[in-house]
This record gives structure tokens, sequence and C-alpha cells, in this order.
């Protein structure tokens, strides 16, 4: 104190122009200690992009959510990936060919792949990474994915070693994986992060914290620079990337907004060059301010109101479950109430999968009028009217889409059929509980988000053992398709069981299908290399940005 | 000093059962709550979600997770996060704790300095313009939420004008703290000035004072040496409880501005059913709120020379 006093002593001794020279250099120190550090990013090429939940893990095993398989396919790669297309391409296998029953895929893998740490990638890894992912100790979430692997489902249920999964090192740069019937989708399979390669000496050194900064090798486009749960994570170009000269982007942000009001104020600011999603009540306001930077375009996903078809007044009921779903006008929920370029749904498979058509259901063609004539029918003839209408809960999660959904068909079964439905509001993980245990559920909203480009990713959920039909559909005919669909080499052969496996389903209206998503995404007009896809896959290592502009 | 060395350690035994109770409450609580942490639309099959829950010992009975639970606190083990899978409570805490108390020390040294100042000059100007314009400000500050307040400021500071970055990971200056310190002082500001205020004008009209001036000391002077020590007293009751809400973090500044910091941890514990992540943040709110209480009290006779400890 006494010091700086003096300090200040000197400087009213001096004269005018030197104390004010004295200052501004004080002034300017403060400033560039404030600053920090000087800028690590100078003269590199930068993306900022966003996800919309904090990603849980970026082991590629461990992982779960769609946010931390974004950043994967950043960091990592599988036997194949896509383009931005959206086609399957070759990406650490060079090419593959399928035995003739289609129960063994052999790899040939790239020889100049290699880990960040400089090792080769081999096929051990990839061996390592798939017993890793079906291996008890590890607690994957993704383990059963891969279950068409020989033995993978004894591996899981602990009752076989790892070591006994159908994946076979031929030699270092060929790998051979067996099945226990053919699964045409296995190919879109191993672009998912879960089947990436694991270095076995690093999760060895590092063990549960393999997955972290420093720890994490890649065998991606990038590496994993700076991981801050919540806010941030920073991937840097990977020099040891066997394509590295195809990346141009040098760093890359994916930045944690869960608020998408927030993540629209950030892409204004001009902080962010994509977004992940866009708020639905500045909607029209964005399509209008920023008309192409605006990208929507439709994806893997279907919104459906289940009934609980193993009580009443559902069960045994495919007239009055009809009705309702006739009774609904989806033309008016997509655009009075979603409103963001939605499609109404009138199948179960959305369109647009990758050899598929789905069929419809009955009524897609008819007029809402007519609709709503047939849906009052059937009701009267489910012994249902006037004096007794039908009465049941809708139960959704706690949302402000979900009510306004929910206050619309509550609103259309009022006004058609004269049923009455009360909205029944809780909390997601309640809701979850809830369906699970399909005692007091009746009528639900639910979703379902494909994996990978197959109509199997949505036909299977539906399968009578299938962990997430919540609806609890049981039909002997429909499993008895699909089981023949899944024996199947053809591949239009098993288009054609698919497809009607799918009309004994839409036959049964097990479930209303209200819409299918759309992705929706402002991207900054300098952004070249990207791709509307229906997977809404976007590697950074495609993106670059035209320096021209 | 002896007496307040005795109290001290008094309060301090004391703590032990009320820590205890609160793991033991929020422990039966976070598990009656339906659902699972594993549970999704995408429902796992049962043989995956078995491995899940023997990794994370969920398939013991609750009294002996408990005790394991317990055992691991006493050796400063959180335990592992559930929705976290590559980090522990201890790693999640260890990254959230010293954002959020920069953040909320940042913001409490201006909440203080400024809901001071602010009261103190209201009290001298009561019932003036410049009175008014502070029990303005601070009726405002205290009824606007800071979800509305947060946003707002985003959308002011750094969309229209833009002199600030809008988050957390937009830049690694000192900038990025502005905006979130600023929505997480108004509050505190505009609560301390209101103590201040009153209770400034409650010591102001009080004897002590009147003789003071009778024998012609200054207001300045008054309000140094008698009436500001009294009138503090309210509000340094009023910080032990703020300095522990603030310092663990807000849930809506840190979403707003993308905040690594214990208050998003705390939610997404929540609502993902992370039973040890959740019971990891209120086992430290708990520590914190017992010890602040503590240091307050004995930051009272520092203060008011006729509160003694026995």
């Amino acid at each position: 104190m006494i010091h700086s006093l003096g300090c200040l002593n000197r400087l009213n001794g001096l004269n005018g122009l030197n104390r004010r020279a004295l200052l501004c250099l004080a002034a300017a120190l403060l400033v560039a200690a404030c600053s920090g550090k000087p800028d690590p990013d100078a003269g590199l090429s930068v993306l900022n992009r966003s996800l919309s939940a904090d990603p849980e893990s970026l082991d590629p095993q461990k992982a779960r959510s769609t946010q931390a398989a974004d950043v994967l396919r950043d960091i990592g790669e599988g036997l194949l990936a896509y383009d931005p297309a959206g086609a399957l391409v070759a990406a650490g296998a060079e090419r593959w060919s399928v035995s003739g029953d289609g129960l063994t895929y052999t790899f040939d893998l790239r020889k100049d792949a290699r880990w960040s740490t400089g090792d080769p990638v081999t096929a051990d890894d990839y061996v390592f990474g798939l017993r890793r992912l079906v291996d008890p100790a590890s607690a994957t979430f993704y383990a059963s994915a891969v279950s068409a692997i020989v033995n993978a489902e004894s591996i899981i249920a602990g009752e076989m070693p790892p070591e006994s999964l159908g994946v076979r090192a031929v030699d270092a740069h060929t790998l051979e994986i067996s099945l226990t019937e053919p699964t045409l989708y296995l190919l879109g399979l191993l672009t998912h992060p879960s089947t990436f390669p694991a270095h076995r000496e690093r999760v060895e050194q590092h063990g549960e914290h393999y997955a972290l900064p420093g720890n994490l090798p890649s065998n991606g486009a990038y590496l994993l620079e700076r991981w801050e749960p919540g806010s941030v994570v920073e991937i840097r170009r990977n020099t040891e990337y066997w394509n590295d000269a195809g990346t141009a982007i040098d760093v890359v942000y994916h930045h944690v907004i869960t608020q998408e009001a927030q993540e629209l104020n950030r892409y204004r600011a001009g902080e962010l060059h994509i977004t992940s999603n866009v708020p639905p009540e500045s909607f029209q306001q964005v399509r209008e301010e920023y008309g192409g930077q605006l990208r929507v375009y439709p994806t893997l996903g279907i919104y459906y109101y289940g009934f609980n078809l193993s009580r009443e007044p559902f069960a045994d009921e495919p007239g009055l479950r009809q009705a309702l779903s006739m009774a609904i006008d989806r033309e008016v929920l997509v655009e009075r109430i979603t409103g963001r370029g939605e499609a109404p749904a009138y199948s179960w498979v959305p369109p647009g999968i990758y050899n598929y058509e789905p069929p419809q259901l009955s009524y897609a063609e008819l007029t809402q009028e007519e609709r709503n004539r047939i849906a009052q029918s059937l009701y009267r003839e489910a012994g249902y009217g006037e004096e007794n209408p039908l009465r049941f809960e809708l139960r959704y999660n706690t949302s402000d889409t979900q009510r306004r959904i929910a206050l619309a068909v509550q609103a259309m079964w009022r006004d058609v059929l004269g049923a009455e439905a009360e909205l029944v509001n809780v909390e997601f993980q309640v809701l979850l509980e809830q369906m699970r245990a399909a005692e007091i559920t009746e009528v639900f909203r639910s979703s379902w988000l494909g994996d990978y480009n197959d109509a199997y990713t949505f036909l299977g959920v539906l399968e009578s053992g299938s962990p997430s039909n919540m609806p609890r559909y049981v039909n002997d005919e429909y499993d008895a398709l699909l089981r023949n669909a899944a024996s199947q080499v053809d591949a239009d052969r098993r288009r054609l069981y698919l497809e009607e496996a799918e009309r004994v389903l839409l036959a049964d209206h097990a479930l209303i299908p209200l819409y299918f998503y759309v992705s929706k995404h402002l991207v900054d007009p300098r952004i070249r290399g990207w791709g509307d896809n229906l997977l809404d896959y976007h590697y950074s290592r495609h993106l670059s940005f035209d320096t021209a502009h | 000093m002896l007496p307040l060395l005795r109290y001290t350690l008094r309060r301090l035994l004391s703590a032990i059962p009320t820590l205890f109770l609160v793991v033991a409450l929020a422990f039966i609580l976070v598990h009656q709550a339906p659902g699972s942490p594993f549970s999704d639309e995408r429902v796992l099959p049962e043989a995956v979600e078995d491995n899940l829950r023997a990794r994370y010992h969920l398939d013991e009975s609750l009294p002996e997770q408990f005790v394991r639970y317990v055992g691991g606190l006493l050796r400063g083990d959180f335990g592992p996060s559930y929705s976290y899978p590559d980090r522990s409570v201890g790693d999640l805490i260890a990254i959230g704790l010293p954002v959020s108390l920069k953040l909320g020390a940042l913001a409490l040294i201006v909440s203080v300095v400024l809901g001071i100042a602010a009261g103190i000059v209201a009290a001298l100007q009561h019932n003036k313009p410049l009175d008014r314009l502070v029990t303005g400000f601070a009726m405002t500050g205290i009824s606007v939420p800071v979800f509305v307040v947060a946003p707002v400021l985003v959308l002011l500071f750094a969309v229209h004008l833009d002199w600030l970055p809008t988050s957390w990971s937009g830049s690694s200056g000192l900038s990025r703290l502005v905006l979130p310190v600023i929505a997480l002082a108004l509050p505190e500001i505009a609560s301390i000035a209101r103590l201040t205020r009153a209770n400034l004008i409650d010591v102001l009209g009080s004897d002590f004072v009147r003789t003071a001036k009778a024998q012609g000391l200054g207001t300045a002077a008054i309000v140094r040496h008698h009436a500001l020590k009294p009138a503090l007293l309210p509000v340094l009751s009023y910080m032990g409880p703020t300095i522990a809400a603030v310092l663990t973090g807000s849930v809506v500044v840190e979403e707003v501005f993308g905040i690594p910091g214990l208050g998003q941890f705390f939610v997404r514990g929540a609502l993902n059913r992370d039973y040890t992540l959740v019971l990891g943040v209120v086992v430290l709110y708990a520590v914190l709120i017992v010890g602040l209480n503590l240091i307050v009290d004995l930051l009272y006779s520092l203060i008011d020379p006729r509160i003694r400890y026995r």
C-alpha cells in the first residue's frame, strides 16, 4: 500500500505528458492481462457448431445419446461412414465381401489408417472394440445393437466370455464378422460409434478415464482436445488421419446449448455457424429473415400416440382404435401446432428409407370429412355414442409442445366423435416408467428415432418381445413376417416381407402415427460441403468455408 | 476467546447429525422418484440393463446401497455418476465447483458493494427521488425472474450491441464473465439494497443516533462510525444462505450462458435420476450452508459487541 502511494507521488512529480503515457501503458498492460493468452486459433479455420444436450460420454462404446454420437463421428471412424448426401461409403475398411449365405462379412482394412498416437489401426483394434461393447463388465448401452453377431447375446447375458464373439482378425488388416442371420442392415450399423475400434493399450492404461481429453486416441479426422461438461467440446485436426489432406477445418467447437432461443441468439451474434434446431416460436420469423440459411428436411423420426393394447378400453378393439386415429386431422397439427415443416404421418416407417416404400393407412387417400364420417360409424359400432361417450386418459410428458398437441387432439376427438380424453401430464421419467409398466396407461404420447437407414430400425420396435414395444403390440403374423425378413439374403425379397409386416401393423391400428420429424438447422452461408440427409449426420471433415464469400 | 472456540466446536459437532440427516433424507427421496437412471424411450434389453445395474451396485438392496454410499462419503468418495460414465461425481464437482465459485464470488462482491451503497444512499435520501429510484429498482430486481433477465441481457448486450459474448464457450477472456455476473448479482443487489435501506432508516431514527447528532457529529461520521454496523446485522444473516446459493451455481444462468457449473449438473442429475450426482451436490450444498451459517454467527460477535457466545 505504502509502496503504491510512493508510486503515485512519483507520478505526480512527472510532467503531464509522461504521466499520461505511463497511465496509458498501465491501462494497456491491464487490458492485455484481462484478455488472457494469445488466441490459439489465430490463422486457423474454426467451425462453431452446437449440440442440443450435453454428450454424457465420448467413449465410443459407452456413449448413448445422439449428441455424443455427433461428436464421436468426428473423433473416430468405423468400418464404414456416410457421405454428405447420406450414402454409405468405405471408411476404415477399403472393401468388403459377403459370403453366399449372407452370414460372414470379410473386411479389408485400410493399411494407411493410423491412430493419433501413430500406431496403425488393425483388425485387432476392431475386435477389441466390439468385444468391449458386449462385455458385461463395460456395461454399455448399445451392447445389443450388434446382437446379430454370433454369441453376442450370450456374452451380454454373462453366459459366455467376450472372447467368444463372432469377430476375428484374420490378419492385421482383415476382419471377419460372423452373424447368426443375414443382417442386411449390418453395413449401416458399422457406421455407429459403438462399433468403432478401441485402442487396447490406452484402455488398459486409463480404464474408466479412457475417453477423457489427453487419454482418448483418435482414428478419425479430429482429436479430442478439451471437454467441459455442460459447455463445450473442442476437437482439433488429427494429422495422423489417413485422409487428413481432405480435412479443411482445423478446429471444431461443439457448443452445448440446451435452450433453443439461446442457440438462435448465438447464431444471430455470429458465434455459431450451424444450429442444431430452430425454436418453434421464432420459426416463421427465422424463415423470413434467413431464407436459404434455414435447412428443413425429413429425418428418421416419428411422433405417435400409442394405445395400451394390454388392457381395456383399447385391447381387442381395432375398430375403436381406427376411429380415434381417423378423427385426428394431421394436416391441422403440422400446419397450426408444430408448424416447422413436419410431414403428417400415415405409416409407421418414415418415407425416404433405403430400399423401402412404406404402405399407407387405409384411409390416407380420403378427405378429412370422409374420414370423420367413417370414424363416427366405427365409434358407434364399438358401442359408444352421445349418451355413452368413451372416456379415457391421454398421458404425455410435461412440455409446452406436447400440451398444445394434446389439447388439439383432445378437441378433435370431442368434436368428431364426442369422446372425452382427459389430459394427464407427468414428468418424462414418470411417463417412461408408466409406459413400461403398461398398467395405468390408456393412450400415451411417444416417439421413435431410427438408428440406421433401414426399415427394421422402426419395424423391429413393435415385435412382441421388443423392450421398446410400448403399445404392447402382439401379432404372430407380424412377428413371423419379420422373422422371415431376417432370414432373407436377397434385399428385394426381404423388402417385400417388411412391407407386408407394416401392412399388418397398420391394419391393426396398434398406434396412431401423427407426424414425421424434420431436421431444422441454420447453416452459415459460407459453409460448403453441407448435405441435407435423412440421418441428419454432418461430419465436420466434410465441411469447409468458402473463403471468397 | 475460549468461549468462542468452545462454541465453534459445539456447532461443528452438532453439524454431524444434521448432515447425516440431510444425506439420509436425500438418499431416500431420490431413490423414491419414479424412473431409473437408464430409462429412455429406447428401452434397454433386460440383460443390458442388468449389466448396468450390477456395474453401479443398483442391484443391491437400498440399505446396502446406503451403507456403501455413506462409507464412500466418509472416505471422500462421492461415487460414480450414472449420467456421465467417464467421470465420478467427485470429478464433476471438481469441474463445476471452481466455475460456480468464481462466478458466485464475483457476483457476491458486486452485489454487496452496490447493494449496500445503494441502500445507504436511499436511506439518507429517505422519501426523496433518489430513494424512490433505488426502491423502484430493488422492487424490479426482486420481482423480475432471472430467466427473463438473463436472455434480455444477452439480446441487448451480445446480439444487438455486440459488446460482449453471448456465452461462456463463445470466448475465453474475462468478457464472458460480465453478463452472467450481472444476471446473478441483480436480484442480490436489489435484496441487499432493500435490507440495508430499511435497517439504516430504522437505526438512524434511534436514540443513540439522535445523541450523536446533538453532540454535533456530521451525517457521514454517524453513518460510518455508529449506524452502519447495527444496520448491517440483518444483511449479514441474509448473506449466509445467499452465499451458499450463489456459490453452488444458478441453473438458469448456467443454462442460458452454457456455463459448466454445479447448477447444471444438479438439474441434469435430477432429470436423469443420476442419484449419486444429485446427492453429491446436495451434500456439498448442505456442508456450505452449515459452514456459512456458523461463520455468519461468528461474525456477529465481531460486528456487535453485545453478542456473546457461551
